[in-house]
């Protein structure tokens, strides 16, 4: 075979260049917001006393969960303030929720498109599943090219790779309002939007939030590799730690990520299966 | 008057419906349609009108075409070609605004499965109607127990539908259906998911409510029993066509072909035909003749009892031929042998509900009209006629000329 080889990574590059040249301005913005947004977070949950913010967080978990979830809530914050791992951690969880935040802000109303349109489900689904596949290393280089090192490249290529399940799961849930209810909204004569946020967003919103928290995950599992990008965190102690082979060092980063991921997954599942209300009875 | 017409309606499934038009036109039928065009015809051709204040039935087995049939009233389902008029205004040249307008004001519609909203209230789903509308919450809370009392479902307002049995929960579908006041109820198979003793209540109280707010609703049912038991117009389907439309009396007594015919011949008459079908002339006699003359008339007749009105024909009681001739001996008056104690119906009172007065009395059942006139008389013989299907006899005029 004497073909030609495509030049795929001369195209790809040319775009990169030409993106760069021509969108510098929105980069700038969007790079403002999300870095504005990532270091205010981190900022306000630094500022506090430790004690004040773990006290804040046991509380919310009391709240949505159990007593169980309080106690656990407090006792793993307890754990990282004592590894030293405070703020490193709180500006990880600022990175995640961003990254969240932004995903939940696009995916949602990306997923009701879909929904409503097929042809709109057509594109997407392969985007998405690009998206996921794509090792995230790839799509990092142009994240540092157009945004420069630190923080923001790590939350726009968390983004790329967490934001799918909101998509997907929003669109699905969506879908899958039954099409008798449907029916019956349209038969009394609802609007398109009357539907949505009457019918659909209310009967679909357990599974939107299973996407959420398939999100939320995601991002969480990409801050090592957002840290190699300059963001700061206690992903970033897991990379240098495992730069200089110390695995003790690595261990308890690691361990203060895996408290953070308890803690938010459980938060977001007592939002999905929130009790049934309890109406009142008369016989 | 008529509130809803159709006038060739028809609906047809597939990649370009429109092309089996000309074909239906020439009297292919569905299958043929099928085979050659790949084009499912759901609704062939509908013809109707549905009176204002009347139940009107369409019935037909599974995969007949009735419930697409009662979406295309409302478009829930878009017809491919016909005309349909509702109140006079054409449905189908509404706009999406105009068709959303009638959807909430003028036409209520109950489903098969309730299709209640499991994350609103009782309360909260009866008012939904009220509440794509833009009505304030006070009014349309206020309309919604309104409609909510109506149904016998007070004090559940705030239950969730999944806490309600099934007949509980279609009342909830119903008090929807009615609380924005439409003219035309669409009910499909309404209450087909139910169980037999709660449909039956479901259908009394149907006809209940009918009687008190003389709304339209078009009944779709696969069940010749309910079709009988709450139309006042049927329209039997079969293959996406009407086969016939009739009174219930009309269906089974004329049958329009073998296929109503083989529909309805296993039908309990007895559920159906009313004390006024079997009904025949009563012998009377008025109060201020004598024993004497009552005697007389019985000869003359060939019956062995009268009965005895007054003036304005309000039934009174009965006189036998033995007491009359023993009051003519002792010199007695008609008054002081009068029986007082008749088997009395009304006109409505279905023919079974009559089986057993029948059995417990010597005398006919008489038939009286709400001011206690009598009609007439309800024997025997006339009752068998009537269920051995002698339409001629039993039925009278009216049902011959409208076929």
């Amino acid at each position: 075979m004497n073909l030609p080889k495509i030049p795929l990574a001369e195209w790809i590059e040319s775009l990169e260049a030409w993106l760069e040249n021509n969108l510098e301005p929105l980069f700038d913005f969007i790079s403002l917001i999300i870095g504005g947004t990532v270091d205010g977070l981190s900022a306000a949950l630094d500022w506090l006393p430790p004690l004040a913010v773990i006290a804040i967080f046991a509380a919310i978990a009391w709240y949505i969960g159990k007593w169980k979830m309080g106690v656990f809530t407090a006792a793993g914050l307890l754990i990282i303030d004592n590894l030293g791992l405070w703020s490193q951690t709180m500006q990880t969880l600022a990175l995640v929720l961003t990254a969240a935040f932004i995903s939940i802000l696009i995916g949602i109303p990306l997923g009701i498109l879909c929904a409503r349109h097929n042809g709109m489900q057509r594109i997407v689904t392969p985007a998405l599943d690009f998206m996921q596949t794509m090792p995230a290393f790839v799509y990092l280089l142009p994240a540092v090219t157009f945004f420069s090192l630190g923080v923001v490249p790590g939350v726009i290529s968390s983004i790329i790779f967490a934001i799918p399940p909101t998509i997907r799961l929003t669109n699905l849930g969506i879908r899958q309002v039954p099409a008798e209810l449907v029916e019956a909204a349209d038969a009394f004569g609802s609007t398109p939007g009357q539907k949505l946020v009457k019918l659909q967003l209310p009967i679909a919103m357990p599974t939107i939030m299973a996407g959420v928290n398939q999100t939320i995950m995601l991002s969480l599992s990409m801050v090592v590799i957002a840290s190699m990008v300059g963001a700061q965190g206690v992903g970033a102690t897991v990379y240098r730690a495992v730069t200089q082979i110390k695995t003790g060092v690595g261990f308890e980063a690691g361990l203060a990520i895996v408290i953070l991921a308890i803690i938010l997954d459980r938060l977001t599942q007592q939002v999905i299966k929130r009790p049934n209300p309890q109406p009142i009875k008369k016989k | 008057m008529a509130i809803i017409e159709a006038k060739k309606l028809t609906k047809i499934f597939g990649h370009d419906p429109k092309k089996a038009i000309p074909l239906l036109d020439k009297g292919w039928s569905k299958e043929k349609i099928l085979a050659e065009t790949k084009l499912t015809v759901g609704v062939n051709q509908a013809d109707f009108s549905i009176e204002e204040g009347q139940i009107f039935v369409i019935m037909g087995l599974s995969g007949s075409g009735k419930s697409t049939l009662v979406r295309l009233l409302n478009r829930l389902i878009e017809p491919t070609s016909g005309q349909l008029l509702f109140g006079g205004r054409d449905v189908m040249k509404m706009t999406a605004e105009e068709l959303r307008q009638l959807r909430r004001k003028n036409i209520g519609m109950v489903f098969q499965k309730f299709a209640l909203f499991p994350h609103r209230t009782v309360i909260q789903n009866i008012e939904y109607g009220l509440e794509v509308q833009g009505i304030d919450k006070k009014k349309r809370r206020d309309l919604a127990m309104q409609s909510l009392e109506l149904v016998g479902l007070k004090g559940w307002e705030n239950s969730y539908p999944d806490q309600l049995s099934g007949g509980m929960q279609q009342r909830v579908g119903l008090a929807r259906g009615l609380a924005n006041d439409p003219d035309v109820l669409l009910m499909d198979e309404a209450f087909s998911a139910l169980d037999p003793l709660i449909r039956k209540d479901m259908q009394d109280e149907l006809l209940e409510l009918q009687s008190k707010m003389k709304k339209t609703i078009v009944f779709i049912t696969h069940d010749l029993d309910e079709a009988l038991r709450i139309g006042d117009q049927i329209a039997l389907m079969k293959d996406g066509s009407i086969v016939q439309i009739g009174s219930p009396e009309e269906i089974l007594m004329q049958p329009a072909n073998k296929y109503v015919e083989r529909f309805v011949e296993d039908v309990d008459l007895s559920k159906v035909l009313t004390a006024a079908h079997a009904m025949e002339k009563a012998e009377t006699v008025t109060l201020d003749k004598g024993p004497r003359v009552a005697l007389q008339f019985m000869r003359e007749r060939g019956v062995s009892s009268l009965y005895v009105v007054d003036k304005s024909m309000k039934l009174l009681g009965l006189v036998s031929a033995e007491d009359a001739s023993n009051a003519v001996k002792d010199g007695r008056k008609l008054e002081d042998i009068i029986q007082r104690k008749v088997p009395v119906t009304y006109p409505e009172a279905l023919l079974n509900e009559l089986f057993e007065m029948m059995a417990s009395s010597r005398h006919p059942v008489a038939v009286t009209d709400e001011n206690g006139r009598l009609m007439g008389v309800v024997i025997k013989g006339a009752v068998l006629a009537a269920l051995a299907g002698n339409a001629g006899t039993a039925l009278g005029g009216d049902s011959s000329e409208s076929a």
